[in-house]
């Protein structure tokens, strides 16, 4: 494994240079980097929210902390939260498997498994957030 | 590996503080991504679920191993901040002269440590 010589990689059809000329850059590195940026802004601000929220309600207690997230301010930053932060942690972590994952093929697989991990976990959140906040009756009773 | 020679890689630099910010920013980022996010899951869920849910939850995190770990969180939290707020500094261009860029490293690394124990020092005031 590991990275390969130009010739390996492109053997007699041009060199490295001459299929990168006049491309331009990778077309999406930008908007990748922007949207880090922009998700790592939402962070901030719900992440903040809920550490500050989290420091004032008057205990941590299944009661107190269900009242508290059903209500629609809480609500909707927490949701927010969720999608802002699934979202940096996607961007982030290709970002990883991008410098560390050498192989394309391995590459493909970690990258498709991310995918599946972070949708799948803010639908989890999302869908808890909803449940919680629209009142479905609760196993247990409340 | 070819046999060409690769670009320099880690071995080859003396070490400073800004290096130490930007591994410890991947670190804490990548970390919360695998411990931070389950769970964040694991409670909402459990809210979601119900008492005998939550009870379990808060059960695990009010055991010895669940305080490091939350602890583990909140410091990957505030550091990640603390070092990504740096990151938007540079962004604009601002904080390359060696000395400051030296200074801020230092202030990112102290920021994260002081942020957690006034997290912990707060949540058990109030």
């Amino acid at each position: 494994m590991g990275r390969r010589t130009t010739l390996e990689r492109y053997g007699d059809k041009g060199t490295a240079i001459g299929h990168v000329r006049g491309l331009g850059s990778s077309g999406e590195g930008a908007h990748h980097w922007l949207l880090q940026r922009f998700t790592a802004i939402g962070n901030l601000l719900t992440v903040l929210f809920l550490v500050v929220s989290l420091i004032l309600l008057p205990d941590l207690s299944y009661a107190t902390a269900r009242d508290w997230v059903s209500n629609p301010i809480p609500a909707t930053v927490i949701a927010l939260l969720i999608i802002s932060v699934f979202w940096h942690a996607r961007l982030g972590l290709q970002v990883l498997i991008e410098d560390y994952v050498d192989t394309p093929g391995n590459k493909f697989a970690a990258i498709a498994a991310l995918n599946l991990a972070t949708f799948g976990g803010a639908a989890f959140g999302l869908f808890s957030i909803a449940r919680l906040a629209l009142g479905a009756p609760l196993v247990g009773g409340a | 590996m070819a046999d060409r020679p690769l670009s320099p890689h880690l071995s080859i630099w003396r070490w400073g503080p800004h290096m130490l910010v930007s591994i410890l920013h991947r670190v804490a980022g990548d970390g919360m991504a695998f411990i931070a996010l389950p769970v964040l899951l694991w409670w909402l869920g459990a809210l979601a679920s119900g008492p005998e849910a939550y009870e379990s939850f808060a059960g695990v995190m009010t055991s010895p191993i669940g305080y490091v770990v939350l602890v583990g969180i909140s410091w990957a939290f505030f550091n990640h901040m603390s070092s990504g707020i740096r990151h938007f500094v540079l962004d604009m261009g601002a904080g390359y002269e060696i000395s400051l860029n030296k200074k801020f490293s230092y202030v990112s690394i102290a920021s994260g440590i002081v942020l957690t124990i006034a997290f912990w020092g707060a949540i058990l005031l109030f």
